[in-house]
């Protein structure tokens, strides 16, 4: 999933000074399971807007609705009747593609009230981890399962750097070495052999490297 | 040592067996080269070659290559470090083939530390291509005369001696021999070795590199630095990523009443050690900061001027 992380409410409160009345939009998608932009977090923010607005003697309206997807057109038309002449705002609480496709559709300001992190996952309550760097050419069958191009600082296709000590990055003692999880799990797996292969320079074009990417199914296109 | 030879005098000496001894110069953070000019005149007669680091550390410093070309002004041989961190393939090539075109004949390739680690936290990486495959891609320019996406050089192909580096102290460190052979097989023709403090481990990793002959097919230079004090062994051994600094190493300098000249007697064992290890081809002393040392030491060290 994408997992964002909420801006600082200030951060947010100064994006909207000038609105009299504000759209605060959630995302039942991704958002909402990384707790960052589901309705629960809708509300908060709504209430947190209102409370600062009103501390500040000028009152802010706000309007909470929450999309099951911000990045599909489908629900995005919901939101219409909501977006009415008073709404001076918009507030998407989604990743970075629902903001975008809310700027898409409505002629209004519209501000993201999020952090888009990275592609990644849960690895316990509260606790979410970037796994995939989105290259457009995924090489996991290479590496035993583990991505070197996003969880190496320096994405080294035939690592692991001189850094690497003690089963953690150079970058920081925290972080574990993406090449040493990768050279202890072809070891298990007794294929240490692949990884005496050097693995070429990778065709980044297939990356954002080659402008803006498109996914065309024919069988889903709509005649 | 396999490849076809090149114009590099490292190269030349390394192939008559010599025992060669190389040196560092890092470039400053100022536009003017006076300091470098001085360091290789210091160095001239006493080194064959001489490192020009690149961006070390991630800092922003005077550009390796331009260095080089004050290095070779001095009529000191410069080996160009380049990093994969700041420059894409096509940066990287065509600074190939400036560099060629202005005299310097030895590149070392190398990862670089992370931009985390220096003044600029915030700027981007490149790491277009890694270090192994920037090394293949100087090999294919000189070799194959081609440029990395295959298009051919139709002349005056660059032929740089090719060099990479190892660390016999990072992990896995079983994986360190064989990751030394992916460097050898990609085109490695010599190879400089993190600072060796810990003899014990690098022992143990020249076995293995013996064990598969990979001290014939690329020469071994053992890297050394000179301790200044116990400040400075100190920071090596916390802050420096991938070194081992034991801490015997550090009691010694702390019971010295005179650090500095103990830091130097250091060094100098160090160097007649491994001197006698069998595959060692060359030494290669860094010391950062402290290059004026490196006469004294290998003087101490029999390793005579060259002049
Ligand atoms: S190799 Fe590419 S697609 Fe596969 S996990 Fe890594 S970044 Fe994602
Ligand atoms: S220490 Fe490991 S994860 Fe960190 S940059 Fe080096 S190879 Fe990559």
């Amino acid at each position: 999933m994408i997992v964002a992380e909420g801006k600082p409410l200030e951060e947010v409160y100064a994006l909207i000074a000038e609105a009299k009345k504000v759209l605060v939009v959630g995302c039942g998608g991704c958002v909402t399971v990384c707790l960052a932009g589901g309705e629960k977090e809708v509300g908060l923010l709504a209430a947190s807007l209102r409370m600062k607005r009103k501390l500040a003697d000028r009152p802010l309206e706000t309007v909470e609705v929450t999309l099951t997807r911000q990045c599909d057109p489908e629900y995005v038309e919901q939101l219409d009747r909501y977006v009415t002449e008073e709404i001076d705002a918009i507030v998407s609480l989604a990743c970075g593609v629902g903001v975008q496709f809310l700027a898409e559709r409505y002629p209004k300001w519209v501000v993201p009230a999020l952090n888009t992190k990275f592609a990644g996952g849960t690895l316990a309550p509260g606790r979410w981890e970037e796994r995939c760097g989105l290259c457009g050419e995924c090489i996991l069958h290479r590496t035993g399962g583990i991505c070197p191009i996003i969880r190496c600082a320096k994405s080294i296709l035939n690592g692991p750097c001189g850094g690497s000590q003690n089963g953690k990055c150079e970058v920081n003692k925290e972080i574990d070495c993406a090449w040493q999880l990768i050279y202890d799990r072809m070891r298990l797996l007794g294929r240490l052999d692949d990884l005496l292969t050097i693995e070429p320079a990778k065709d980044w074009s297939k990356a954002k490297d080659g402008g803006l990417r498109k996914v065309l199914r024919e069988e889903a296109i709509l005649a | 040592m396999s490849g076809p030879t090149t114009e590099s005098k490292l190269e030349k000496l390394l192939r008559e067996g010599k025992f060669v001894v190389t040196a560092e110069i890092g470039p400053p953070k100022h536009a003017s080269a006076e300091g470098i000019r001085r360091h290789a005149a210091l160095l001239k007669d006493w080194v064959d070659a001489v490192n020009i680091t690149d961006n070390q550390t991630a800092i922003v410093r005077l550009s390796s290559l331009a260095a080089g070309v004050h290095c070779l002004q001095m009529g000191v041989e410069p080996i160009l470090q380049m990093t994969v961190r700041d420059r894409n393939r096509i940066a990287l090539q065509s600074d190939l083939l400036g560099a060629y075109s202005l005299g310097i004949r030895n590149v070392l390739c190398l990862s670089g530390d992370h931009q985390s680690f220096g003044n600029h936290p915030t700027a981007r990486n490149v790491f277009d291509i890694d270090s192994i495959q920037l090394i293949a891609m100087v090999k294919k320019m000189r070799d194959e005369k081609q440029f990395l996406c295959g298009e051919e050089i139709k002349e005056h192909e660059p032929r740089f001696f090719i060099g990479a580096v190892a660390n016999p102290f990072a992990d896995p460190f079983e994986f360190r021999v064989l990751r030394l052979e992916k460097k050898i097989n990609a085109g490695a023709q010599f190879i400089q070795t993190q600072c060796i403090f810990d003899l014990e481990r690098f022992d143990r990793w020249m076995a293995m590199v013996r064990e598969r002959g990979l001290h014939k097919r690329a020469a071994i230079l053992a890297g050394v630095t000179p301790l200044k004090s116990v400040g400075a062994a100190r920071y090596m051994q916390q802050a420096v990523s991938g070194m081992i600094v034991p801490d015997d190493l550090i009691a010694r300098l702390k019971k010295a009443a005179d650090a500095k000249a103990e830091g130097v007697e250091i060094c100098v064992e160090q160097i007649k050690y491994l001197r006698t290890v069998e595959g060692v081809a060359g030494i290669h002393i860094m010391a950062v900061m402290w290059e004026e040392i490196v006469p004294t030491i290998l003087e101490k060290a029999g390793l005579r001027s060259r002049t």
